[in-house]
């Protein structure tokens, strides 16, 4: 494919780099990532840091500004002590899903790392944000900045007005339920007038549609008119159940302050934007991998990169996508970024060089020619979970030798469910996905009542999949801001999913004082 | 595309996160920061560093599920001799699979380890302690100044001439006053020159004299420009302190009595260091005699003879005349003993205390070390030693000398803090 003549000069040589060859190196990028490759990206802002300020992105989740609350001090406090013993190094760089995109490069980072960083980071990465369907429905690429800021002054003024003791209470309990702060399915919008206006017109329209006069002569039932308990009433005034335990608190908690809720509010919205991004880390990191190899091989191929930066650009790529095997000393886990670039590429050599059970596996995609769009039309319209359940090839099961263990708690040994062969595929895929759903990695707790008129006890449910508890430590000191939160007693039950019996219970009342 | 360069934006952004983290930790923190203090040399004891606390102190908690029991599945890469229906045994680890849900779990770690500067490693360490009042008292009467710059004056010695602010006055009372520059001059002269004889030159050569008039009238410096810059005379206290270390090395006390005179030496430096700039340190140690030695030979090196503290006090006056005159220097002292001393010296002892010593000294503590409480049996009621006896007689007395007696290393912080805790109503008086 690569027939274009090497150009006279490359972008650089050696291992310095100044602001214009950052500015030439980008350039030479986006000619390759937007003219050829076809990306659709944010303006790219790229600012250049040092050990410090990458220290303080880390702590504050890699934001560029965040509201001050102790957990932050403490994760720069262990980050620092980490590194300074040498016993972690610092990422290369950090993006941010914001409308300009910001990537946060290292000073350290020799020319050639540069380029990598910013054909991965503000090509890869950057167009995942932007065209991922999960990320446009749950964040606001360009408000996000504006509404950080808006959260640090509106904290540091709680702290003025109400003493910084409230107001870390309260960010701790909130902190605490940031996990179940999160909407997991689109609400319903509330209607306008307009669109109210709308649906009844067609309502009418279906009406006059579907109208028989021969209706009418039948004989009506007895009054059956479902009377709602007093129970169904009040869940249903108080939108119950609810999953979305801060939202709920927002809303509803009796005795908390207008600022209080505001607080609550805040923590849930940074929750939400960060929602998307634990469901697509295999194929965010996937793709920006798939990208900046691309570019770099493309560049090269231009020669617009030397032989030693190539060199250099290799080593570095492949310590990124190197996965240890299980018994490997080093196995922390399926590496995202090695399954992600793995599976990318495979869809690309699916496309291009299919073989004949890539073409039973895949029929929509196997010999297409184009590998860019199927992989844009990807990259737009699933998450790990999806994309796991319908890409993961046989080849690569067999390339990465995966396996299914299985594990009954009560059983005295662990039982090997499927491995690379024929009747396995399926049963691997299936395992995988589930491992990168949120469904089944987070816990489903859900407040299912509450008497406001009476004993106002909080009472939530955990649907207890697999037999396996809540850590009952942590559960009890998050029920314990939940408590505080709510002002009364909660009440939470451990249902077994399957057969509705109760396992465990865990009653909590608020300390006295704890706020207000 | 923009590149900004945000190396050069101040640093620190997460100073207040720390400051926040650290005041929510602190009951945690300082526990960590006095045990980590005694494995220091006195030198070194304030220099910061490395501390590990308990996770739970600081933890976040969150819902997750238990890291063992109930049905897993799980699936891993790097199959190599697996077959289905394979069993594998449990790994002794909790049930974990081959160990991949420890991290998937977010167990966590049992300790966080993060490292403290050097002043904040001493403020914990030394929060809430103050100097005794007496302290305060005599270091506020100490007459030595120091000089601080005072804005400017229009008399002076010729040392402190303020250049820029003379010559800034002088320019602008000559754009006030219309001094003719030497440019100017000189473009006339030129101009005067260049012309034939006649009126115009005539006028040019008069316009000249005028303004060379002027120039002579006008000067290019005058006194009313010249400033100086001012001195302000502020009182200082003595910044520097001495700190005498007394110990009893006889062959009675056992290493881990010197272990814990040593514990308390470390305190006191720290917290002298805290307010002086400047602390020497002087070890006195003796038997029967008395002799100053270095620090490595006051705490290993072993001695034999008889005990008689007068000997040490003996000393100290020596070298408090030779060395550190009492108006110049502040002086601590800390004395550290088994309580044993030579029945005939226990006189002369009060007597040196009161009459030379603690006239001399801001602050003198004795602690008595003893053996380690837990040892001995049950029921069994010390006597109070001889040199305790002597000196209990000597505070009964009114003279100001602190003393407590410590058993075993977890006492010493609170013996120390005893002694230096800020007294309700000191600042009232102070």
């Amino acid at each position: 494919m690569s027939t274009t003549l090497k150009s006279a000069r490359p972008l650089f040589e050696g291992a310095d780099w100044e602001f214009s060859t950052v500015q030439r190196c980008h350039d030479a990028i986006q000619e390759i990532a937007v003219g050829e490759m076809g990306l659709c990206v944010y303006p790219n802002q790229i600012e250049v840091i040092g050990t410090e300020q990458m220290l303080d992105a880390y702590s504050s989740i890699g934001m560029p500004l965040f509201y001050k609350h102790w957990s932050f001090g403490k994760h720069f406090a262990r980050d620092e002590a980490m590194y300074r013993a040498g016993m972690q190094g610092l990422a290369y760089e950090i993006v941010i899903n914001s409308n300009p995109c910001i990537s946060y490069i290292m000073e350290e980072n020799s020319a050639t790392m540069q380029t990598l960083v910013i054909a991965h980071a503000a090509f890869g990465h950057n167009h995942f944000f932007k065209n991922n369907y999960l990320f446009k429905q749950w964040t606001d690429a360009d408000g996000i900045l504006d509404y950080l800021e808006f959260a640090r002054d509106y904290v540091l003024q709680c702290e003025e007005k109400y003493g910084e003791t409230a107001v870390e209470t309260t960010l701790d309990a909130a902190h605490a339920l940031m996990s179940h702060g999160v909407h997991r399915y689109p609400r319903a919008r509330a209607t306008n007038l307009r669109m109210e206006e709308k649906r009844e017109r067609e309502r009418r329209l279906h009406d006059e549609q579907v109208f028989n006069d021969l209706w009418r002569t039948l004989p009506g039932k007895a009054a059956t008119r479902h009377d709602p308990t007093a129970l169904e009433r009040r869940r249903a005034l108080l939108q119950l159940p609810a999953e979305n335990i801060l939202y709920f608190l927002e809303k509803s908690a009796p005795r908390l302050a207008p600022w209080q809720r505001e607080l609550l509010r805040i923590v849930r919205q940074v929750a939400q934007y960060f929602y998307p991004q634990g469901q697509t880390k295999l194929m965010n990191e996937g793709c920006a991998t798939f990208v900046h190899y691309k570019i770099m091989n493309r560049l090269h191929e231009k020669g617009l990169l030397t032989d030693g930066a190539m060199v250099e650009f290799l080593k570095s790529h492949t310590n990124v996508v190197f996965q240890p095997d299980f018994d490997d000393r080093r196995y922390s886990g399926i590496n995202p970024y090695a399954l992600g670039f793995a599976m990318m590429q495979d869809i690309e050599r699916i496309c291009i060089e299919p073989t004949a059970e890539d073409r039973q596996y895949f029929p929509d995609i196997a010999g297409t020619e184009d590998a860019m769009a199927v992989l844009r039309d990807i990259w737009a319209n699933y998450r790990d979970e999806s994309f796991i359940l319908q890409y993961l090839s046989p080849r690569l099961i067999r390339q990465f030798g995966l396996f299914h263990v299985h594990d009954d708690g009560d059983a005295p040994s662990l039982k090997v469910r499927s491995i690379h062969d024929d009747t396995g595929y399926r049963d691997i895929k299936r395992t995988l996905a589930r491992q990168y759903d949120v469904g089944w990695s987070t816990p489903d707790i859900q407040v299912v009542d509450v008497d406001l008129a009476g004993d106002r006890k909080l009472i939530v449910h955990h649907r207890v999949l697999n037999k396996i508890l809540l850590n009952e430590n942590d559960a009890r000191m998050v029920l314990q801001h939940l408590a505080d939160l709510w002002g009364y007693d909660v009440l939470m039950r451990e249902i077994d999913a399957t057969s509705d019996t109760v396992l465990k219970e865990h009653t909590i009342s608020p300390r006295p004082g704890a706020f207000g | 595309m923009h590149i900004v360069d945000r190396r050069l934006n101040p640093g620190g952004k997460s100073l207040a996160n720390r400051q926040r983290f650290i005041r929510r930790a602190r009951a945690t923190i300082t526990k960590s920061v006095h045990e980590a203090s005694g494995g220091r040399s006195i030198a070194d004891s304030d220099s910061g560093g490395e501390l590990v606390l308990p996770a739970q102190g600081v933890r976040e908690p969150s819902f997750h599920r238990a890291a063992s029991g109930g049905i897993r599945d799980y699936l891993l890469p790097g199959n190599k001799e697996y077959v289905v229906g394979d069993e594998i045994p449990r790994p002794d680890n909790g049930g974990g699979g081959n160990g991949p849900d420890a991290s998937q779990d977010g167990a966590g770690d049992d300790e966080f380890r993060f490292a403290l500067s050097r002043d904040e490693f001493v403020d914990l360490f030394l929060d809430d302690l103050e100097l005794p009042d007496l302290a305060k008292r005599r270091v506020a009467n100490v007459e030595n100044v120091s000089y601080e710059r005072a804005g400017y004056s229009i008399s002076g010695s010729p040392t402190n001439l303020a250049l820029m602010r003379t010559v800034r006055n002088s320019l602008s009372r000559r754009i006030a006053l219309h001094r003719p520059k030497p440019e100017e001059l000189e473009a006339l002269r030129t101009e005067i020159e260049t012309l034939p004889q006649g009126e115009r030159r005539r006028a040019l050569e008069e316009e000249l004299a005028r303004k060379q008039r002027r120039t002579m009238l006008i000067p290019y410096i005058d006194p009313l420009d010249v400033r100086y810059k001012r001195f302000n005379a502020v009182p200082k206290p003595v910044a520097q302190a001495v700190m005498f270390c007394l110990m009893d090395v006889s062959g009675s006390m056992t290493e881990h009595m010197k272990d814990l005179a040593k514990r308390f030496y470390i305190l006191l430096y720290i917290f002298l260091k805290r307010r002086y700039k400047n602390v020497e340190l002087v070890f006195i140690r003796h038997t029967h005699v008395a002799s100053e030695v270095d620090e490595d030979t006051f705490f290993h090196s072993p001695e034999t003879g008889g005990t008689v503290v007068s000997t040490a006090l003996e000393e100290m006056r020596r070298v408090v005349l030779d060395r550190f005159d009492p108006s110049a220097w502040n002086i601590y002292a800390a004395q550290a003993s088994d309580g044993d001393n030579t029945a005939s010296d226990n006189e002369r002892t009060a007597k040196l205390l009161v009459d030379t010593i603690l006239p001399a000294c801001q602050y003198f503590a004795y602690l008595e070390v003893g053996r380690d409480i837990e040892h001995f049996p049950p029921g069994f009621i010390r006597r109070n030693s001889d040199l305790w006896q002597t000196y209990e007689a000597v505070v009964k007395a009114g003279a100001p000398l602190a003393m407590r007696k410590v058993g075993h290393r977890r006492d010493i912080y609170p013996v120390f803090r005893d002694l230096f805790a800020r007294k309700i109503g000191s600042e009232a008086a102070a």
